[in-house]
C-alpha cells in the first residue's frame, strides 16, 4: 500500500498528491512516469512524475479529473492509501546539449512542464516557460512557475488574465522576435503538442514532446501505447514517453485516444461518485 | 489387475452453448470415482517411460499409486517433490506430447490420463498438503526476477533448500503469464493464487510493483544477493508490420488477454478496466495464445474468426484448444494471411484484407512455407482485430544490465543449466528460449536452481 502524505487542490479540476514510494522516489528522473491502481477493482493509469523528495521518500503526482478513475482518486484524502504504485517507468528526458530552451505547457501539462523547466533553469540553462490555461481561474503553480525560468509567459484562451491566446501564439511571437531556442519541450494535450510541432518545424528547432497514451503494464508488454514515430511503431512506455515531436504521427495518436471513450462514459454513468461524500455507488 | 479398458475416462465439461456465456472453467475435472478408475489403468512400468517425457521428472507411477488409493494429499505431495505448480500443470501442460506420449497404454488405445490425474490430486488435496516447513536457512540469498512459472519454480527449489529468496514482479499480482495470459476458463486464478501461496509458505518473499531494470537494477540486486535468476519471460508482443495495426480496435493478444484476465475487464463496469469487442473479431495466429484470445472474444459476445497462414496440420496450438474453440463456434480461415487492416473515417477497424496462401517448400523447421496466391485478396469485415503472432523477450533487462549477452532476437544467452556469461546471474524460461510452454519454463527454473546451488555450496 502506498500512502498519500499530502493532497492539495490546485484548482477545481487539478489536484496534487504526494505518495509515499521510497524506491520510486530514489530512482525517478525528470520525464519518467508511474502507474497507479487505486484498489482491487481499479484500472492501471499512467501519470508523469511531477517531482520527488528522495529524503521523504515521496513522489509528486498531479492529475486532472477527466475520467472515472481520476475522479475517484480525487476523493482520496491524506493518509488514505493506493493499492499499487509502480515506477519509475520510461526513459528519462534527455537534456544534454541544451543551451536555450523553451518549455511549453498546456493545462495539466503545466504540472510536468514546471519541473522540467526548473531542472534546466537550475542547471544554468537559459530557460523560457510558456504556459496556457482556459481561463485565469485554472492557472496552477503560479509562484513556482516564476521561479523555474528566466522568462515566464502565461496565456489564457479567453484572455481573462490579460494575455489572450494559445501557447502557440506566444511561442510564435518569440520566434518571430528572433529568440534562438535550440530546443522546445512541449507537454500538454495532443492537439497543443501537435500545433507546437507544426510551428517549430519550419524553424528546424528540435522539439520534444511527452506522450501519455492509454497503457496497462507500462513495461512493454501490452503494446496498447504504441504510436508511429518516423514511420516506425514505438511503445511510449519503453521507447518514450519523450519523442521527437516532428516525427510523431499525432493524428493517429489522437484517434487512438478515442478508443475507450464510450466505455469511459459508461463507467461514469453506471458508477456514480457522490460529490458530497466521495462515495462510489 | 490393472483396468485394461482402452479409452481414458472422459473429462466432464461445460456444454459449449453454456460456457460461451461465462468465464468459468471449461473442463470440470474428474470426480473421485473416475480418478481412481483411471489410475487403475496405469501399468506401473518399471522403467516408467512417462517420466522421460516430463521436463520436471514428476514420479508419475508413484503418484498414480496414491490416486488409486484415493489419497489426494499423498499424490499431491509426491508430485510436489518435483513440480512446484501441480494444479497449473495438470491443466495447461501439453501432456499429449510429453508424459502421455510415452505411455505404454497409448500403443493400443489411449494413454493413461496423467494430466487429469495430476489435476485431480491438486484439486482434491487439502490446504496443507505438500507444504513442508521451510528448511533451515543456510544464509544464502537469491533474487528472482519475474514471478511466472520459471521464476516460481526456481524460487521454490531454492527456498526448500534453505535459501533466502525474494521474487520481484513488475505487475501488481504475482504469477506472470499464469495471471495475465491464460484465461480463467482454462486456469482459474484462485488456483494459481493457492499454488503461489504454497511457494510463499516455503519462505519465499514476493515484492510486486517492482520493475527490475527501473525500480531496481540487476547490478543492485547482486550487491545483496549471492545469485540472481532472470525469469522475465517473453512479454513483448510482435506485430506483423502491416498497414492499419494502430487503428482503434486492434489489440495485441497480450493487451486483450491482460485486460480480460489480469484486469477482469469482462466484469466491466464492476472492475474499472474497459475492453471492447465490436462486431466480428478476427484473431491473427494459430498458437495457444490465439486460441485463448479467440475464446475470450467469443465469451465477450463476438463472432470470431481465426486467420492462420498455414493449414490446420501446422497449427502450433494444442489439439484440445483448437477443438474447444471450434465447439464454441470459432471459425477458422486457414491458409489465409492478412495484408492490411482497413479503418473507417474515425480511425476504427472496419475490415481486414487477407490473401490466400498455398504451402510451398518446407522451412528450416520442416513446416511447409506458406506462399501468397497472387490476386486472391479478400476483405473480411471486422470490428476487432487481435494480433497473436508471438512475443519476444522484453528488452528492459538487457538494456539496463551491463555484460548480459543476448542473441539477435533479444533472448538472453544462457547454457542448459541457466548460467549466463555474467557472474552469479542465471536465466531461464521464455526469456532465454523465446515463447514456449509453462512446463519447459519450469524445467529451466529447476535446472537453474540446481546450478545456483552447485555454484554456491
Amino acid at each position: 500500500m502506498y500512502r498519500i502524505t499530502r493532497r492539495k487542490a490546485l484548482n477545481d479540476d487539478v489536484t496534487l498528491m504526494e505518495i509515499e514510494a521510497p524506491r520510486v522516489a530514489a530512482k525517478a528522473r525528470p520525464g519518467q512516469f508511474i502507474i497507479f491502481r487505486i484498489d482491487e477493482e481499479g484500472e492501471r493509469i499512467p501519470l508523469t512524475i511531477a517531482g520527488t523528495d528522495p529524503e521523504k521518500g515521496t513522489v509528486t503526482i498531479v492529475f486532472q479529473k477527466v475520467g472515472y478513475t481520476t475522479r475517484k482518486l480525487d476523493t482520496l484524502r491524506e493518509n488514505d492509501c493506493l493499492s499499487d504504485f509502480v515506477g519509475p517507468l520510461g526513459e528519462p528526458s534527455r537534456t544534454e546539449g541544451i543551451r536555450h530552451a523553451a518549455v511549453i505547457g498546456g493545462g495539466l501539462g503545466v504540472a510536468i512542464a514546471w519541473p522540467q523547466a526548473k531542472a534546466l533553469h537550475d542547471a544554468g540553462i537559459e530557460t523560457e516557460l510558456i504556459v496556457g490555461f482556459r481561463n485565469e481561474g485554472l492557472i496552477i503553480l503560479r509562484d513556482e512557475l516564476a521561479d523555474a525560468c528566466g522568462r515566464l509567459t502565461v496565456m489564457t484562451d479567453d484572455g481573462s488574465n490579460g494575455r489572450r491566446g494559445f501557447v502557440t501564439d506566444a511561442l510564435r511571437e518569440r520566434l518571430e522576435a528572433g529568440a534562438d531556442f535550440d530546443t522546445v519541450i512541449a507537454i500538454g494535450p495532443l492537439p497543443m503538442m501537435k500545433a507546437v510541432c507544426e510551428l517549430t518545424r519550419p524553424y528546424g528547432i528540435r522539439t520534444i514532446v511527452s506522450m501519455n497514451p492509454v497503457m496497462i503494464d507500462g513495461t512493454g508488454m501490452c503494446g496498447g501505447c504504441r504510436l508511429t514515430v518516423g514511420g516506425e511503431t514505438k511503445f511510449a512506455c519503453v521507447d518514450g514517453p519523450d519523442f521527437d515531436g516532428h516525427l510523431v504521427d499525432f493524428d493517429e495518436a489522437i484517434a487512438r485516444g478515442r478508443m475507450f471513450r464510450p466505455q469511459e462514459r459508461e463507467a461514469m454513468e453506471k458508477k456514480h461518485i457522490c460529490n458530497l461524500t466521495g462515495e462510489v455507488r | 489387475m490393472p483396468n485394461m479398458r482402452a479409452d481414458k475416462n472422459p473429462m466432464p465439461m461445460q456444454d459449449p452453448e453454456e460456457r460461451i456465456r461465462n468465464f468459468g472453467e471449461v473442463t470440470l475435472g474428474y470426480g473421485n470415482e473416475a480418478a481412481i478408475d483411471e489410475a487403475q489403468r496405469c501399468l506401473h512400468c518399471k522403467n516408467a517411460p512417462c517420466m522421460e517425457g516430463c521436463p520436471v521428472n514428476v514420479p508419475i507411477p508413484e503418484f498414480i499409486e496414491r490416486v488409486k488409493a484415493g489419497d489426494a494429499d499423498g499424490a499431491y505431495a509426491i508430485i510436489r517433490t518435483q513440480n512446484t505448480l501441480p494444479a497449473v500443470c495438470g491443466r495447461v501442460c501439453p501432456q499429449e506430447t510429453q508424459c502421455e506420449s510415452r505411455c505404454v497404454r497409448g500403443i493400443k488405445g489411449e494413454s493413461v490420463a496423467i494430466g487429469r490425474l495430476e489435476r485431480w490430486a491438486a484439486d482434491h488435496a487439502s490446504e496443507k498438503a505438500g507444504v513442508s516447513a521451510p528448511a533451515v536457512r543456510n544464509g544464502k540469498r537469491a533474487a528472482v526476477v519475474g514471478s511466472g512459472p520459471a521464476s516460481l519454480t526456481c524460487a521454490g527449489e531454492l527456498a526448500a533448500a534453505g535459501w533466502d529468496v525474494t521474487v520481484y514482479e513488475a505487475l501488481h499480482t504475482p504469477g506472470g503469464v499464469l495471471m495475465y495470459g491464460i484465461p480463467e476458463f482454462r486456469l482459474p486464478k484462485e488456483l494459481v493464487r493457492k499454488e503461489i501461496g504454497k511457494v510463499e509458505a516455503l519462505g519465499v518473499k514476493i515484492e510486486t510493483n517492482t520493475v527490475v531494470g527501473r525500480t531496481v537494477d540487476v547490478d543492485e540486486l547482486l550487491e545483496d544477493a549471492d545469485a540472481v535468476f532472470l525469469g522475465s519471460g517473453a512479454g513483448l508482443p510482435n506485430f506483423q508490420r502491416i498497414p492499419g495495426e494502430s487503428l482503434c480496435g486492434v489489440y495485441s493478444a497480450n493487451e486483450f488477454l491482460t485486460r480480460i484476465n489480469l484486469m477482469k475487464a469482462y466484469t466491466f463496469p464492476r472492475y474499472d478496466t474497459p475492453i471492447r469487442t465490436d462486431g466480428h473479431a478476427v484473431i491473427i495466429g494459430g498458437g495457444n495464445v490465439a486460441m485463448d484470445a479467440a475464446r475470450c472474444a467469443r465469451r465477450m459476445g463476438a463472432e470470431v474468426t481465426v486467420v492462420y497462414r498455414r493449414s490446420m496440420q501446422e497449427m502450433p496450438a494444442r489439439r484440445e484448444e483448437i477443438e474447444h474453440a471450434a465447439e464454441e463456434g470459432v471459425e477458422f480461415r486457414l491458409l489465409t494471411n492478412p495484408t492490411e487492416i482497413i479503418g473507417d473515417e474515425n480511425g476504427f477497424v472496419k475490415a481486414i484484407r487477407c490473401i490466400r496462401m498455398e504451402l510451398g517448400e518446407p522451412d528450416e523447421r520442416g513446416r511447409r512455407r506458406p506462399v501468397p496466391v497472387p490476386g486472391s485478396e479478400e476483405d473480411i469485415p471486422a470490428g476487432t482485430v487481435i494480433v497473436a503472432i508471438g512475443n519476444s523477450p522484453n528488452p528492459l533487462l538487457r538494456k539496463t544490465t551491463a555484460d548480459l549477452p543476448a542473441d539477435e532476437r533479444g533472448r538472453i544467452i544462457a547454457d542448459e543449466n541457466g548460467r549466463t556469461a555474467k557472474k552469479n546471474v542465471y536465466a531461464g524460461g521464455d526469456a532465454v528460449t523465446g515463447a514456449a510452454t509453462v512446463i519447459l519454463a519450469m524445467g529451466a527454473g529447476k535446472r537453474a536452481a540446481k546450478a545456483i546451488m552447485e555454484d554456491h555450496p
